[in-house]
C-alpha cells in the first residue's frame, strides 16, 4: 500500500514537471513555451549595467532578449513591472545543498589507532582524499532549502559534499522546485574542492593540521607521477585528482591563517586557488591581498556578547570584542583593497540572516554595485558559468528576481525569484491595503469602522465615540475577508460575517449573536482621520534625536591590531639607531663581560660594542646599573603553532612540518619577549620516532607566520625515543603501532635510512620518479642538509642513535632533553653532538628517574654545546632564571651559564654566525635588563629583534592601559546594543592549549 | 611466575637507587648557629645572628653578642639562617613516578572521600623528598587527589623512619575541590569551546548536603556509623580546616556564599582570580594560598606579569596569603623550587622578608601550626636552613645545614651521587 503511494505522488510529481526528452510521459504531454515579457522594469542585465524601462523576454526558461526597444511577441504573457527593479539572481558558491550529510567520524582517545584507509575499491591510501565523489551524482533536490535560498534571492548554487581534504567536485545546480533533478544541474563540474578538515575519514593520519598540508602536497605529487604514464596501479583516487585540475579550484582553509597555508601550497603546485574567507580577513589584509586569490566570503557577523556581569564579562577575549564591532565592516575593506569576492551564506547558522548582515555591510561601507557583484558576476566568474549565469543576456538562463525598488535600498521587497523561468512569487505585487475609514452595515445598524496599522497588518476597530472603540478580529482570504466583534453591551455573542470584495468595499453574510443570518456591507469612506498631529511630529523629532544619538554612540570602529590580540600594535614598528650607554654589557665573544660598556644598533644590526661611543641621530638610552646581553633563544619551542604538534600516527612523519603552522596570532610570543626571548626552534612533538620538521622563528610580534621564520636558516627535524614514541604511556588501545621498545626504535631508524638510500638510487633509475616527501626529508639528512633534534631521555637510546648515525655517515645534531646525557658525555662529545636540556626536570615518568640537575653542567664540562630549553610556554619566559641553575648544580661559570640560553642554542641551531652574541655585524637582537640577568629579581625591560623593539616594559604599561579602555569602551558599546535590541550570546572562557612535546594528539 | 618476574624487577629497581638518606637522631646536643643573618620569617632580620636550640626547640634568638650558654657551635659567618620552608598542598610521598601507575597514590576513586587520608599512603622513603629537602622545604602538607572531595591531608616534616613518624600534624584539614563552573567540551587534542558546567548546581547542592548532613551527624545518634561524615566533624569543632580548591571569581563567590552557613576556618587555595575579590577575602578573613608565581596568565587580556605580582597585589588588599607549588603534574619534585617562586615575586613588589614569609611563617599560619613552626623564634621548633648566600635567588641558593626539630639533616640526595659519580669517571672536579 505504502509503495504504490509513493508512486502515485511520484507520477502526480512527474506530471506538474516539465517533461523531459528522454522520460517517458504518463498521460497527455504537456509542453509550454513559457513565454513571459516583463515590460517597463528598471533592469540590472549585471551588477553594473541598468536599463531604465526595459523589457526582460524569456521564454523556454532562457533569456530570449532584453533591451528597451524589445517586441513583446503575441504568444507571450505580459507582466507590466512599471517601477520595479529585475536583478540577475543571486549566485551561491559553496554550499552542501541537495547533498547528502557526510558521517561524522568519531576519533575517540579510546578507539583504536586506524591506519590503513578502510574504503573498499581502488581508490588512493587515505580516506581524506575523496576527488572520486562527484556531486552532481550526489545531488538531489532539497525543497526546503532550496525555498530558503530563493527567499535570499539565490536563483542558483555551486554544490559540494564538505568531506574530506579533497572533496570532490561541485555541481552548479539551480533552485528550482518542479523540475527532476536532471534538469536542475546547470554544470556537472563545476569546480573542484579541498580543505584541511579530514572529515568523515576514520583514517588516523592526518591528525593534525600540518599533516593534513603535508597529505595534500604528497598526494599533488603521487597525482603527477600517475599522469606520467607510470604502469605500476590503477588508482581512481589519482586519476579523479588529475582530471579535476582543469576547472576552478575552491578551498575552504577554515580560518584567517589558513588562507595563507593553502595559498602557499597552490603557489607550489602552480595553483590559483578560489580561497574560503572566515570573516576576519581586514585583520591582515595586506597579506591575504597578496595572496592575490578570489575570496568566497561569508558574513556571518558575530552577535553581542552579554556583558552586563562583569565577571562573565572577563570571560570575553579582546580580539571577540573587537571581531565583534570590526566583522560587519569586512567586504567593505576588502572591497576597497580590490580584492575579488564573492558573498556566501556558508557559517551562518541561521541563513535568513542573510539580508540584515548584507544590510549591515553596506551600512558599513561596501557599495551596492559591490555588494550585487560578489552576489552575481563574481561567483558566476569564480565558478566558470558565465554562459548561464551571473547577468542577463540573450541565451543566459532566466534566473533574475524582480524587486520593489532598487535593491539594497531600506523597505525595499522582493517580489518574484525566477528560476530557469519559473516564478516564485515571495510577495505579490499589490497588497490589498485595507487601511482606512468605512462604514459597515448591518441588520440595519450603522458603525463607524476604522482600519488603522499598516497594510501587511491592518487593525480593525468600530468607533463608538472619541474614547470608546471595540476590536474587531478579522481574517483576510485570497478574496474574502472576514470579520468578528461583539456589537454592543447588551448582545449575547459574537456576530460572524464573511464577504466579498466589490472594488474598495466589501459586502456578504454573516450571523449574528443568535444564529440568524443577515447581509452587510462595509463601505470605504476614505483615509484614517490623522489626529493629534502634533504629537506625532514631537515622536518624529524625538525619533530623530535617538537616531543622532545612536549614531553618536556608534563611535568607533577600533584599531586592528596586529597580531590581532591584547599588546598587538597598530602602527607597524621600525628598525631603531639606539645607543646603549654605560652598560654591563654580556658580549658572549672573547671579550667577556664589559663593564660601563656602550653598544649600538643600527638597521637591525649591531653596529659598535665598546665604551665611549657616540652616534648622532640614535636614541640613547642610558644604561647605568642595568645589563645588555644578545636576546635568549628557545632551541625547544611549542609556542605559536596552529592545530596538533605532533602528527603521531605514524612511527615517522618527516614529511610534514611546523613550518607550514607556524601561528603569529599567540599571546605566548609578546609574553617571551617580555622574558627577553628573541628566537625560537618551534618543534615537531616526541610521539613518533621520526617527527616532523622544525620552524626557526624570531619573535617578530605582529609579523605574519612568514615573516617570522629565519631566512636562511637550515632545515631541522625532530626526531625522539624513549617511552612516547613506544606508546608506553598512551593507554591499553594503543600497542599496534610499531616500534613498541627501544629495539624497535632502532629499527625504525635503519629501515628508513636505508630506504632513503634505496630512494635516492631508484629516484635516478625509474622513470616516471614518484617524489616522496617523507624519502625526501630523510635523504636530506643523510645529505646533510637537515639537522636532527632528537628527543630522549635514557643513555643507551642517546647511544643507540649516534651508532645509526655513524653508520649511515652524518652527525646527530642535538639531543634535547637529554637527561643522562651526563652518563654518556663522552661519547656525546666524540660524535659531536650537542645538548639541550631541562635545568632540573625529573621524576615525572619512569625514564627521567635518574635525571638530574647538574646534567647541564657536566655536559658542558664535557666541552659539549650545552643548552637548557624551555618546551613550555611559561618557563620560556624566565630562560634567564633557568641559565642560573647552571650556577647552583655544578657551579658552571656565570657566562658559560648565561651561554645556555644564548650562543649555546645559536650554535646548535646554525644561528651562531648571526645571533647568539653582541659583536658588531651580528643581528640586533639584544636585551637590556634592570639588573644581573640571571638574578631571580631581573626584568627584561626592552627587547629588540633586528634593532627592533617589540617589548618596552614603559610601554607596556601604556597598553595595559589601552587594552583596560578598549575593553571597557566595547562593553559600552555591547550594552548600548544589547539595550537597542540586538540579540545577545553568553560568554564563555577561552580556550588555551599550550603544547608541550608530550601533547600526544592522535 | 608473574610475582617472580615482579620481585626480580623490583629488586633490579631496587639495586639501581643509592643508598638512601638515614633520619637523624634526636638531638642530642645544645647547637648555636653563630654570625649569619637571621631571617626569621616573621619580617624580622638580625645581622651577625645567632640562633641556638635544645631537645628540638629553639633557646635563643638574636645577636651573636646576646648568646650566652653552653652550644656545640657552627660558624655561620656570612651564611644567611632561615626557618625550614613549608610546601603546602603538594603529593610528595604519594606519587614518586608520576607517569607510572603503581607508584602513585594519590588519586582514589570516588566523588566524596573525605575520609581518605594521605598520611596512610605517604612514604617517607621517596627518592624525591631528599631532593626537595636539599633545597630548604623541611614540613610538607601532603594531599590527595581526585573528586570532589579528595580527602584528609596531613602535615609531616621530611625526615621521618615511617609516616607515624613523620606526622607533624595528623590529618590537618579537608581538602575540597570545588566543582568548576566551566567546563571544556571536545577532547583535549581536538578542543571544542569551554562551556557552563550543566551540573555545577547539582554538585554544589551535593557538597552543601554532605556538610548539612555531617553536621547533623555530629549532634545526634546515629543508627549507621558513616565514617564520610565521621571525617568531616573536625570542621565543625575547628580542630581541621577546610582547604578549598577553587579559581575564577564567580566560584570564589560561592565558596565564601557556603562558608557563611557553617564558618569553617577556611583557607582558599588557587583562587586565580582573588585578586579581583580581596575586600570579600578581608572581610571574611580568607586566607589564599597562592598556587605558583611562575604560571601565566589565565585570560590574554591579562597584565603580562600578573601572577608575578599577585603576591603583592594581596598583600597590599591585606589579604593573608602563602605559596606554594600547586597540585599539578609537577607539584611533588618540583616544590625544590618553592623559594624561587618566592624569589619572583620580590622582582614584582613584595620584600624578600615578606617573600620569606610567604614560604615560612604564613604556611604555617594557615595550616595552624605557627604556634610551633614557621618562623624562628624562642620556644618554637628548630626547623632552619642555613644558605651560602640569598635562599631566594637561584645563584646563591645553597644549603649548606638544615635542621628539623633539632635534628641535623642529611642534605644529600640521590642525583648528588650520580653528580659526584659521573664526574669522577670523567675525571673532572666536583663542584658542590
Amino acid at each position: 500500500m505504502k509503495k504504490s503511494l509513493l508512486f502515485i505522488v511520484a507520477c502526480l510529481f512527474m506530471l506538474e514537471a516539465v517533461a523531459q526528452e528522454t522520460f517517458p510521459v504518463n498521460g497527455v504531454y504537456d509542453e509550454r513555451e513559457k513565454v513571459f515579457a516583463l515590460t517597463n522594469a528598471n533592469i540590472f542585465t549585471s551588477h553594473n549595467q541598468k536599463l531604465e524601462n526595459a523589457t526582460l523576454l524569456i521564454k523556454e526558461g532562457k533569456v530570449e532578449a532584453v533591451g528597451k526597444s524589445v517586441s513583446v511577441p503575441d504568444n507571450a504573457v505580459e507582466i507590466d513591472l512599471q517601477g520595479k527593479y529585475i536583478y540577475p539572481s543571486f549566485i551561491e558558491i559553496f554550499t552542501d545543498y541537495g547533498m547528502p550529510t557526510p558521517e561524522k567520524a568519531e576519533k575517540n582517545w579510546d578507539r583504536k589507532p586506524q591506519y590503513i584507509s578502510k574504503k573498499p575499491g581502488a581508490y588512493g591510501w587515505n580516506e581524506a582524499i575523496r576527488p572520486e565523489v562527484g556531486a552532481h551524482s550526489k545531488f538531489t533536490h532539497n525543497k526546503d532549502q532550496a525555498d530558503g535560498f530563493r527567499k535570499l534571492g539565490f536563483g542558483a548554487v555551486v554544490s559540494h559534499v564538505q568531506d574530506g581534504l579533497s572533496r570532490g567536485s561541485a555541481a552548479c545546480v539551480a533552485l528550482n522546485e518542479n523540475l527532476p533533478d536532471n534538469e536542475s544541474i546547470i554544470k556537472d563540474v563545476a569546480a573542484a574542492c579541498y580543505s584541511f578538515d579530514t572529515g568523515s575519514s576514520k583514517q588516523d593520519y592526518p591528525s593534525s593540521l600540518m599533516g593534513a598540508i603535508a597529505l595534500l602536497r604528497q598526494t599533488y605529487y603521487d597525482a603527477q607521477w600517475y599522469a606520467s604514464g607510470q604502469k605500476e596501479e590503477y588508482n581512481i583516487s589519482l586519476d579523479k585528482w588529475n582530471r579535476l585540475q582543469d576547472v576552478p579550484q575552491i578551498f575552504d582553509p577554515g580560518d584567517l591563517l589558513g588562507i595563507f597555508r593553502a595559498d602557499k601550497i597552490g603557489d607550489e603546485f602552480d595553483v590559483q586557488y578560489i580561497l574560503k574567507g572566515c570573516g576576519e580577513e581586514y585583520q591582515k589584509l595586506d597579506a591575504v591581498k597578496k595572496t592575490n586569490a578570489p575570496l568566497i566570503l561569508p558574513i556571518n557577523f558575530p552577535d553581542a556578547y552579554d556583558v552586563e556581569d562583569p565577571f562573565d564579562a572577563l570571560n570575553v577575549s579582546l580580539q571577540q570584542m573587537k571581531h565583534w564591532e570590526l566583522a560587519p565592516y569586512n567586504p567593505a575593506r576588502l572591497a576597497e583593497a580590490d580584492i575579488v569576492f564573492a558573498l556566501t551564506t556558508d557559517q551562518l547558522k541561521d541563513k535568513s540572516k542573510f539580508g540584515g548582515n548584507l544590510a549591515k555591510a553596506i551600512k558599513n561601507g561596501l557599495s551596492h554595485e559591490d555588494a550585487l557583484k560578489a552576489l552575481t558576476t563574481t561567483p558566476a566568474e569564480l565558478s566558470g558559468v558565465t554562459e548561464h549565469l551571473g547577468s542577463l543576456m540573450k541565451g543566459k538562463l532566466a534566473n533574475f528576481i524582480v524587486t520593489s525598488d532598487s535593491l539594497f535600498k531600506e523597505g525595499t521587497v522582493m517580489h518574484d525569484n525566477w528560476v530557469k523561468g519559473e516564478r516564485f512569487v515571495l510577495k505579490p505585487f499589490t497588497e490589498r491595503d485595507l487601511t482606512g475609514a468605512y462604514e459597515l452595515k448591518v441588520d440595519g445598524k450603522n458603525y463607524a469602522v476604522e482600519v488603522g496599522g499598516k497594510a501587511a497588518k491592518p487593525k480593525f476597530e468600530i468607533v463608538v465615540n472619541d474614547s470608546t472603540r471595540v476590536p474587531v478580529s478579522h481574517s483576510e482570504g485570497k478574496g474574502s475577508l472576514g470579520l468578528s466583534f461583539k456589537p454592543d453591551e447588551e448582545a449575547k455573542g459574537m456576530y460572524r460575517l464573511s464577504g466579498w470584495a466589490d472594488g474598495k468595499n466589501w459586502q456578504g453574510r454573516g450571523q449574528k449573536d443568535d444564529g440568524s443570518w443577515v447581509d452587510w456591507s462595509l463601505t470605504h469612506k476614505g483615509e484614517v482621520p490623522k489626529k493629534e498631529k502634533k504629537d506625532e511630529k514631537a515622536e518624529e523629532d524625538k525619533d530623530a534625536k535617538e537616531e543622532k544619538k545612536e549614531e553618536k554612540a556608534e563611535e568607533g570602529p577600533g584599531k586592528v591590531l596586529h597580531p590581532f590580540l591584547p599588546f598587538g600594535w597598530s602602527e607597524k614598528p621600525e628598525a631603531e639607531t639606539v645607543i646603549f650607554k654605560n652598560a654591563t654589557i654580556w658580549t658572549n665573544e672573547d671579550e667577556g663581560i664589559l663593564e660601563e660598556a656602550d653598544l649600538v644598533i643600527r638597521d637591525g644590526k649591531i653596529s659598535q660594542v665598546g665604551s665611549g661611543l657616540s652616534v648622532s641621530g640614535a636614541r640613547e638610552i642610558d644604561c647605568t646599573g642595568k645589563h645588555v646581553t644578545s636576546g635568549i633563544i628557545d632551541e625547544h619551542s611549542h609556542i605559536a603553532i596552529s592545530k596538533g604538534v605532533n602528527e603521531g600516527t605514524q612511527a615517522s612523519s618527516a614529511e610534514v612540518s611546523i613550518a607550514d603552522v607556524v601561528n603569529s596570532e599567540d599571546v605566548n610570543i609578546y609574553r617571551q619577549l617580555s622574558g627577553g626571548v628573541v628566537a625560537s626552534q618551534l618543534l615537531h612533538g616526541s610521539a613518533n620516532p621520526i617527527g616532523g620538521q622544525s620552524a626557526l622563528v624570531k619573535l617578530r610580534w605582529g609579523s605574519t607566520p612568514e615573516e617570522m621564520k629565519i631566512k636562511g636558516a637550515d632545515g631541522f627535524i625532530k626526531f625522539a625515543l624513549g617511552e612516547n614514541v613506544k606508546q608506553s604511556n598512551w593507554g591499553d588501545n594503543n600497542v599496534s603501532r610499531f616500534p613498541q621498545t627501544r629495539m624497535g626504535v632502532e629499527q625504525v631508524y635503519m629501515d628508513h635510512f636505508t630506504r632513503a638510500q634505496e630512494y635516492a638510487s631508484a629516484r635516478n633509475a625509474r622513470i616516471p620518479a614518484r617524489k616522496d616527501l617523507e624519502m625526501e626529508a630523510l635523504l636530506e639528512i643523510l645529505n646533510k642538509k637537515r639537522f636532527i633534534t632528537c628527543h630522549s631521555y635514557v643513555q643507551s637510546e642517546i647511544n643507540m642513535l649516534m651508532k645509526v648515525a655513524d653508520h649511515f655517515g652524518f652527525t646527530l645534531n642535538t639531543f634535547t632533553h637529554i637527561l643522562e646525557g651526563y652518563k654518556v658525555a663522552d661519547k656525546m662529545k666524540e660524535h659531536g653532538a650537542a645538548g639541550s636540556t631541562f635545568s632540573d626536570w625529573w621524576a615525572y615518568k619512569y625514564e627521567v628517574i635518574d635525571a638530574i640537575p647538574h646534567n647541564g653542567t657536566i655536559l658542558n664540562e664535557m666541552g659539549i654545546v650545552t643548552a637548557f630549553n624551555s618546551d613550555d610556554a611559561e618557563m620560556a619566559r624566565r630562560l634567564n632564571q633557568e641559565a642560573a641553575k647552571a650556577i647552583k648544580y655544578g657551579g658552571a661559570s656565570e657566562e658559560d651559564a648565561w651561554k645556555f640560553v644564548t650562543l649555546n642554542p645559536a650554535k646548535m641551531l646554525h644561528l651562531d654566525k648571526r645571533m647568539g652574541s653582541l659583536k658588531a655585524g651580528k643581528d640586533a637582537d639584544v636585551v637590556l635588563w634592570s639588573e644581573h640577568p640571571m638574578s631571580q629579581y631581573a626584568k627584561a625591560e626592552m627587547t629588540f629583534v633586528d634593532g627592533i623593539c617589540y617589548f618596552d616594559r614603559e610601554q607596556d604599561k601604556e597598553l595595559r592601559k589601552e587594552v583596560e579602555a578598549e575593553r571597557n569602551r566595547l562593553i559600552q558599546k555591547m550594552l548600548a546594543a544589547k539595550k537597542g535590541g540586538a540579540p545577545t550570546q553568553k560568554p564563555h572562557p577561552e580556550h588555551h592549549h599550550h603544547y608541550h612535546c608530550d601533547d600526544l594528539d592522535p | 611466575m608473574k610475582k617472580l618476574i615482579f620481585s626480580i624487577a623490583a629488586i633490579l629497581v631496587c639495586m639501581q637507587i643509592f643508598a638512601q638518606q638515614t633520619p637523624a637522631p634526636p638531638q642530642d646536643k645544645a647547637i648555636a648557629l653563630v654570625g649569619g643573618t637571621i631571617h626569621q620569617g616573621n619580617g624580622k632580620v638580625i645581622e651577625n645572628g645567632a640562633i641556638a636550640f635544645d631537645a628540638g626547640k629553639i633557646v635563643y634568638v638574636g645577636t651573636a653578642d646576646g648568646l650566652t650558654g653552653e652550644f656545640e657551635t657552627i660558624d655561620a659567618k656570612g651564611k644567611e639562617i632561615y626557618p625550614g620552608l613549608i610546601a603546602i598542598n603538594t603529593t610528595m610521598g604519594l606519587v614518586e613516578i608520576g607517569a607510572v601507575r603503581a607508584t602513585a597514590d594519590h588519586y582514589e576513586v570516588g566523588q566524596l572521600n573525605p575520609n581518605v587520608r594521605s598520611i596512610i599512603a605517604f612514604n617517607t622513603d621517596s627518592r624525591v623528598i631528599p631532593t626537595v629537602r636539599s633545597n630548604g622545604v623541611l614540613l610538607a602538607q601532603v594531599v590527595p587527589h581526585g573528586g570532589t572531595m579528595p580527602g584528609t591531608s596531613s602535615i609531616v616534616q621530611l625526615d621521618a623512619w615511617n609516616w607515624e613518624d613523620a606526622a607533624y600534624q595528623m590529618d590537618d584539614a579537608i581538602y575540597l575541590d570545588w566543582p568548576p563552573m566551566y567546563k571544556r567540551t571536545g577532547t583535549w587534542w581536538n578542543p571544542g569551546p569551554i562551556e557552563m558546567h550543566k551540573e555545577y548546581d547539582k554538585r554544589l547542592m551535593e557538597v552543601d548536603a554532605l556538610l548539612a548532613e555531617a553536621k547533623g551527624y555530629g549532634k545526634g545518634k546515629s543508627r549507621t556509623t558513616n565514617l564520610k561524615l565521621e571525617a568531616l566533624q573536625g570542621l565543625y569543632d575547628k580542630s581541621k580546616k577546610l582547604f578549598v580548591y577553587v579559581s575564577n571569581a564567580k566560584e570564589i563567590m560561592d565558596v565564601i556564599e557556603l562558608n557563611k552557613k557553617y564558618e569553617f576556618d577556611m583557607v582558599l587555595v588557587g583562587a586565580h582570580d582573588a585578586w579581583m575579590l580581596t575586600d570579600l577575602l578581608v572581610e571574611h578573613k580568607v586566607p589564599v594560598v597562592i598556587e605558583k608565581t611562575h604560571t601565566l596568565p589565565s585570560r590574554s587580556y591579562e597584565d603580562i606579569d600578573l601572577p608575578y605580582r599577585m603576591p603583592a597585589i594581596l598583600r597590599d588588599a591585606g589579604v593573608d596569603f602563602a605559596l606554594t607549588l600547586g597540585d599539578g603534574w609537577d607539584s611533588f619534585w618540583d616544590q625544590r623550587n618553592l623559594p624561587f617562586h618566592a624569589g619572583t615575586s620580590v622582582a614584582y613588589g613584595l620584600t624578600k622578608e615578606e617573600a620569606l614569609e610567604s614560604i615560612t611563617l604564613a604556611p604555617a599560619r594557615m595550616l595552624g601550626i605557627d604556634d610551633r613552626t614557621g618562623s624562628l623564634e624562642k620556644g618554637k621548633d628548630a626547623n632552619i636552613i642555613v644558605s651560602e648566600g640569598d635562599l631566594l635567588d637561584v645563584r646563591s641558593s645553597k644549603l649548606t645545614h638544615a635542621f628539623i626539630q633539632g635534628r641535623s639533616i642529611d642534605l644529600n640526595n640521590k642525583q648528588k651521587d650520580l653528580y659526584r659519580k659521573f664526574m669522577k669517571k670523567y675525571g673532572k672536579e666536583i663542584k658542590e
